[in-house]
């Protein structure tokens, strides 16, 4: 029997996306059942086909009506594409359902869009995730993208200027991975990444599948704002809506990166990308310049939600330095760090979407007293502020000791010393948010109907976030333990497999 | 191969990096929003240009099999067909691959610019202008 789950996945919430845009005409209300059952429906499945993965040890390849792979368009599945896959799935659904409330209120007569939007931009990363055709990737690039600058474009008043630059670089991103498509087009023939990757060993002097590795990566650095062309992510970011922030940022970087790590390992192979070209030392100290550069503007921001997103620049530095290690502790911990980040930033912008609920406001000070206020709130973002900052048994700290034992294995010291002092950088950055909000009172500003409670201080009554927004964010908040404690297993049962056996 | 070979021989490819830098410095240098869209228009059709013309061959007819009388005239591929065996020979036929490829791109860039134009008339309905320095002095004002 034919395995359908691969298709299934991405095509469950594309459907999904079309019904909940045709019910926001008809009914409103049937909008958010139908797409937390689409992205449910879609979780299971990805969670089916790690498990099979896992089990048989082989890749699930599945044919789009039949086509073999040169010709057809083929999904395939192994160990790296269905953990990636689980993680996405996860994320959105996690996210979408913990927003149910902010997507109500924001959104008033525009909630079916959203959330067919939010939708199509979870099939898009899916299908990048899945597709074995480098064409086929950029068409659900694309998708993704669109679907990203719409849902960014529905934010704060500054949103349409900051995502209309978020979209110029994006375009040149996606585009310069097109060209760089075609020119592996016109060097082999094909576009089935499997039979490329049997094609180019064979061709690996030529400037033209060179030009195509420089012009592709390229491409995927814009889209992953690595530090150059990093400028369109802070302005987006911060400027998009709790719901939309909360499915962004922890996935575009994170499923682009993985992206980049499929195009290295599996497309041009690791002869080429590490042995053939010199370019991994280069690549390793532009994601050092990444690292710092993130943690020094984090750190002169006073809106948190700002100071996160150069968190996230600096996240994708130490992915790419980890990756361009090209050892396979370094590689272990950027693939690794690829699923712990996107849980860490989920926890920290739902963390970040429950203050805007609760005090209207972005900025630091307004944080006040809200460990008084909002104890269960407090101690989940507590764990995501350690994780980031890499303490264990949090899972921040075990991705770092891959990439920092990865770094010192391959002698790149600088790139440990870059990973430490982003850590300080964090451990900073969180504390003081603890203080403020430990410190000092509470001033409410709910003005009106209840009693005052929350301004002594020591009397503060208890105004927690509503439980639909609580129960997901503290579930995100365990699970960075439970990551941290099965990390191990995560390695040695998934990624070691994910990684070609010639990488030692 | 001297200079001027190169020049004609891959004309295609000047025209679209031509092409494509015009529609760079638009979106990297034009202070008109508006102008930095039309920009990034003509960076993606340059790239579909790419595309179509890698697909071309010369003498190469469309690629749909023929059955029946061949016309007269129509170059080298006609003539093969006219003289020529049932036999389908793939040098008489462009590529349709690349072509169909950017079926797909065109949809893409359509689409892009639609969610470029909606944004900027969102930028506009904020700022009452499209000059990115009117806008910056705006947002610094307050």
């Amino acid at each position: 029997m034919v395995n359908t789950l691969p298709a299934l996945v991405i095509i469950v919430p594309l459907l999904a996306a079309l019904m909940v845009a045709a019910a926001g005409f008809i009914d409103k209300r049937a909008c958010f059942p139908v797409a937390v059952a689409a992205l449910s429906v879609s979780f299971l499945g990805a969670a089916a086909l790690l498990v099979q993965v896992v089990n048989t040890g082989l890749a699930i390849e599945y044919r789009f009506a039949g086509w073999a792979a040169p010709m057809g368009i083929v999904y395939v599945i192994d160990h790296l594409s269905a953990l990636v896959l689980v993680v996405i799935t996860a994320v959105s659904l996690v996210n979408l359902v913990s927003s149910k409330q902010t997507i109500h209120r924001e959104f008033a007569d525009k909630e079916g869009a959203f959330i067919s939007l939010y939708v199509l931009f979870t099939a898009g990363l899916i299908g990048m995730t899945a597709t074995g055709d480098a064409f086929n990737l950029y068409v659900l690039l694309e998708i993704a993208s669109l679907s990203g600058y719409a849902l960014i474009g529905l934010g704060k008043a500054r949103a349409p200027l900051a995502t209309l630059n978020y979209l110029f670089l994006g375009t040149i991103g996606a585009t310069f991975y097109l060209l760089g498509v075609g020119y592996l087009y016109i060097a082999t023939g094909s576009l089935n990444m499997a039979d490329l990757a049997a094609i180019l060993p064979g061709m690996k002097d030529s400037g033209i599948v060179l030009f195509a590795f420089i012009i592709m990566l390229s491409g995927l650095f814009v889209k992953m704002a690595l530090f150059p062309v990093h400028g369109w992510l802070p302005g987006a970011y911060s400027q998009s809506s709790s719901a939309a922030a909360g499915l962004i940022a922890p996935l575009t970087t994170k499923v682009t990166v993985y992206i980049m790590v499929r195009i290295c390992l599996n497309l041009f192979s690791v002869d080429y990308t590490f042995h053939q070209l010199n370019v991994s030392d280069f690549l390793v100290w532009v994601a050092i310049a990444t690292i710092v550069f993130g943690s020094l503007s984090a750190l002169a921001q006073t809106d948190y939600k700002k100071m996160l997103t150069y968190i996230i620049i600096a996240e994708v530095g130490y992915m790419v330095g980890g990756f361009f290690l090209g050892n396979r502790m370094g590689m272990s911990g950027a693939i690794l760090h690829i699923v712990n980040d996107a849980v860490m930033t989920l926890c920290l912008f739902m963390a970040a979407g429950i203050f805007l609920w609760k005090t209207g406001s972005e900025e630091r000070g307004d944080l006040k007293g809200l460990f008084g206020s909002m104890p269960f709130t407090m101690a989940g973002f507590v764990l995501a502020g350690l994780s980031i900052i890499g303490v264990p048994p949090t899972c921040g700290f075990f991705s770092k000791w891959y990439l920092v034992s990865g770094g010192i294995a391959a002698g790149q010291y600088a790139f440990v010393a870059a990973l430490l002092f982003s850590s300080l950088v964090n451990a900073v950055l969180f504390f003081r948010l603890f203080e403020i909000s430990y410190f000092e009172p509470f001033i409410d500003h709910h003005h009106g109907s209840d009693d005052g409670g929350g301004h002594g201080g020591a009397g503060a009554v208890i105004q927690e976030a509503p439980m639909a927004m609580l129960v997901p964010f503290l579930f995100v908040s365990i699970m960075l333990l439970v990551l941290g404690i099965y990390s191990g297993r995560i390695v040695t049962n998934i990624i070691h497999f994910a990684i070609p056996a010639g990488v030692i | 191969m001297d200079f001027l070979t190169v020049l004609i021989s891959r004309a295609n490819y000047w025209a679209y990096i031509i092409l494509m830098m015009v529609g760079l410095y638009a979106m990297i240098a034009k202070n008109n929003l508006v102008k930095k869209i039309v920009g990034m228009s003509i960076f993606q059709t340059a790239v579909i240009l790419f595309y179509v013309s890698i697909g071309a061959k010369q003498g190469a007819t469309i690629p749909i099999l023929r059955h029946g009388p061949v016309p007269e005239g129509g170059g080298i591929a006609h003539a093969a067909l006219r003289h020529g065996t049932d036999a389908v020979q793939a040098v008489n036929y462009i590529n349709p691959l690349p072509h169909v490829l950017m079926l797909t791109a065109i949809v893409v860039g359509v689409a892009t610019l639609g969610v470029a134009l909606a944004l900027a008339i969102k930028v506009y309905k904020e700022y009452g202008t499209l000059e990115e320095n009117e806008i910056n002095q705006r947002l610094r004002r307050g």
